[in-house]
């Protein structure tokens, strides 16, 4: 992974020097509350319910064996011995006090980590595929980009104070997407043209970068759409700031709800918002801010590939594997669903479940981190990731140690074969941690996972995800689950409004309501007869939940769902 | 006489903003409007004279703009921050070479990322101690990206 130089890793210190000091002005009372508080966003700290929540950057979800440790350090020293992973592949902290969080920074720094615009009005962590570097269909490795337009990014000084927060992700398999980029403020595709125009060293086909604007989630989701097809790769930065300038200036700041860029978007249309930002980026044409070959060459040697073993090697005899399957039933489900092929020969992506029955979705105490950290030094050339969908991953993991580590896995509680499945749910902290939310998700989250937990049955589901937001803000992604579900407050009363339908992927759809909404102890009837109506209706077993629903409509499922 | 950061120290100066109905004079800054219709007649008197860009106002629709001394980009409101935009095009963009003063809900905290735009001079807000606001350019020694003090990103000031 990236390693941080002299410049990096001043700047991470000099931050944490600088929030040391803004701390201390807050606490002698120079800076008002009202004052401090974007400074603080600026730094991860919120203010929540019980306590500051501090927000770790994760920068595209990778991260070293090394920093594991450190997070599992800060969890224990400072926190309650857990950390919570986010659906935007960062790690947060529901319990530091203010007075601490000055040590937390300076710890992150030695390990080249920050907490830097993980919130407030600013760009956020640049997200990517959590595969990225492995997964065999990828085009080509975004990460170098990811980490570039994470320093461009880094108190950029023109896009300090945005109308709101600023969101970009970026995918290098245009084929299969998964970094949810329709459904971010900037959504960035690697692309190569195909055009026949001659490319860079003589190639037949050029890469470049297909840029979709206005996406997300939230009170008003939107499916982004591309303003320019074809960006070409060194026009990045300068591309992208065009974007920036546009949204900073007319971007909306008279209603916090409707202030981001998808807002505008849709307010002026596609044509129109596309022609500012391509005026701006015609007269901004300063040929220094063009993407250097030798820059995107210094960066991309930290995601060079890791030495991997011959395919011999790597693969092992593959007897053990062959035996156990065959004789070790959960070891095989396990083997089915959690363990992804990867580009090389030998390899394959291990996803660890952070999704066991009983647990909050994506909570990772401190013993699980330092080993895994452990597991990734032994067995994944010291690297981990983090996925928006709130589990992690260990990306290189010869096919030869998948036993044993699947038995280590286990004793970790993080081996539920369940990745992509009923109970691989998605779910915002909700009313229990979060001063916004009007309803509580964990605990449905909690007994969806209870009542589904038969894994025969979940297999023969198949893919179907659960996303649950404890309000309209949301964080859990609701509007983009197949089965979605938002937590509302009527009347004093927690209900829960049902959706289907939604998917974040290429071929990206809206969850759609399905009826009423629903107290909380109904919920999981409801779930169960959708579920059912998909077993009775589907063509066959091939057909996932979401083709199904596609196929058969809206009408059917309510009158599961709803009637008698 | 108003006490302003000017040129990373604390100074005084006679700028001051008027009413498009009060007399304009020597160091006074105008409104856009009045100075687009009247700036032959106010600069006839032969002193410097300024204009304010209010946070949605576009330099692009100040006329000679690089006969006026001094532009202002107000910041109505600490998070609104249009006038970043506004500070680096003016500089940048269209090269203009006259002071950019920041003026309205002007701290400490954000001049660092206010002078990397353009900004020169500070009317630092009633309140706050403008003495302590000069160690705001000392905040980051190193900065990623280009932008108005340096139009070269990081990676083409240094070898990294």
């Amino acid at each position: 992974m990236y390693q941080y130089d002299e410049y990096d890793q001043k700047i991470v210190e000099e931050r944490a020097r600088q929030f040391r000091g803004q701390v201390q002005r807050r606490v002698d009372g120079e800076v008002t509350e009202n004052e401090f508080k974007p400074l603080r966003l600026q730094n991860g700290l919120y203010m929540q319910l019980h306590a500051y929540m501090l927000r770790v950057a994760i920068p595209y979800g990778v991260l070293s064996s090394k920093q594991i440790r450190m997070l599992a350090h800060i969890a224990r020293r400072y926190d309650r011995g857990y950390g919570h992973i986010t659906t935007r592949q960062n790690i947060q902290y529901n319990w530091p006090s203010l007075e601490d969080v000055p040590s937390i920074l300076d710890d992150l720094a030695s390990v080249q980590m920050h907490a830097i615009q993980t919130s407030g009005n600013c760009i956020r962590n640049i997200t990517s595929d959590p595969f990225a570097g492995v997964a065999p269909d990828e085009l080509e490795d975004p990460r170098p980009y990811c980490e570039l337009l994470r320093q461009w990014s880094t108190f950029h000084p023109e896009f300090a104070f945005l109308p709101r927060k600023f969101k970009i992700a970026v995918t290098g398999t245009p084929g299969h997407d998964r970094a949810a980029i329709r459904f971010h403020d900037i959504g960035v595709r690697i692309v190569e043209n195909a055009d026949g125009a001659p490319g860079r060293d003589g190639a037949k086909t050029r890469r470049g970068f297909e840029v979709w604007v206005g996406g997300g989630m939230g009170r008003t989701p939107f499916i982004g759409v591309v303003v320019r097809p074809f960006v070409e790769y060194e026009d990045l930065l300068a591309y992208l700031e065009s974007i920036l300038r546009v949204y900073n200036l007319h971007g909306r700041r008279d209603n916090k709800f409707k202030a981001r860029i998808k807002i505008l978007v849709s307010e002026l249309g596609a044509e129109a918002f596309t022609r500012l930002v391509e005026e701006d980026f015609e007269r901004s044409r300063n040929p220094d801010l063009k993407l250097e070959r030798t820059e995107l060459e210094r960066v991309a040697v930290g995601f060079a590939p890791p030495p991997y073993e011959p395919v011999a090697i790597a693969r092992g005899d593959g007897k053990t594997l062959a035996e156990r399957s065959a004789n070790d039933e959960a070891f095989a489900r396990w083997l089915k669903t959690n363990v992804l092929s990867h580009k090389i020969d030998g390899y394959r992506i291990v996803v660890l479940s952070l999704k066991k029955q009983g647990i909050p979705p994506g909570d990772v105490s401190d013993t699980q981190l330092d080993r895994m950290a452990d597991l990734a030094d032994r067995y994944s050339f010291g690297e981990v990731r983090t996925m928006h969908t709130q589990n992690m991953v260990l990306p290189d993991v010869r096919e030869a140690h998948l036993s044993e580590i699947y038995d280590e896995l286990v004793a970790l509680d993080m081996a539920t074969p369940n990745f992509r499945l009923l109970t691989d749910i998605i779910a915002c902290p909700g009313l229990d941690y979060c001063a916004l939310a009007n309803a509580r998700s964990i605990p449905l989250s909690l007994e969806l996972s209870r009542r589904f937990e038969d894994l025969d049955y979940q297999e023969d589901i198949g893919p179907c995800s659960i996303k649950i937001s404890g309000c309209i803000n949301a964080c859990g992604h609701h509007h983009v689950g197949n089965i979605g579900i938002l937590g509302i407050n009527k009347n004093g009363e927690e209900v829960y409004q049902l959706m289907l339908g939604g998917h974040d992927s290429d071929s990206a759809s809206l969850g759609r309501i399905l009826g009423p909404a629903l107290p909380e102890n109904q919920v999981a009837d409801a779930v169960e007869k959708v579920l059912a109506h998909y077993l009775k209706f589907r063509t066959d077993s091939e057909e996932t939940f979401l083709d199904c629903y596609r196929r058969l409509g809206p009408e059917p499922f309510k009158q599961a769902a709803y009637g008698a | 006489m108003k006490v302003v950061v000017k040129d990373k120290r604390v100074v005084e100066d006679a700028w001051h903003v008027v009413k498009d109905d009060e007399a304009a004079g020597a160091h006074t800054i105008v409104s856009l409007a009045r100075w687009n219709d009247h700036r032959e007649e106010l600069l006839a008197g032969g002193t410097p004279i300024g204009m304010v860009l209010r946070s949605n106002e576009s330099p692009d629709d100040v006329r000679d703009r690089d006969r006026l001394a001094l532009i202002a980009v107000d910041f109505p409101a600490f998070t609104d921050g249009r006038g970043y935009s506004t500070a680096r095009m003016l500089r940048s963009r269209l090269h203009y070479k006259g002071e950019i003063r920041a003026i309205g809900d002007v701290m400490r905290d954000e001049m660092f990322l206010m002078s990397r735009c353009g900004i020169d001079s500070f009317a630092v807000k009633p309140g706050k101690d403008i003495d302590k606001a000069l160690s705001a350019f000392d905040d980051f020694s190193v900065t990623y990206q280009a932008a108005a003090d340096d139009e070269r990103p990081l990676f083409r000031r240094v070898h990294r």
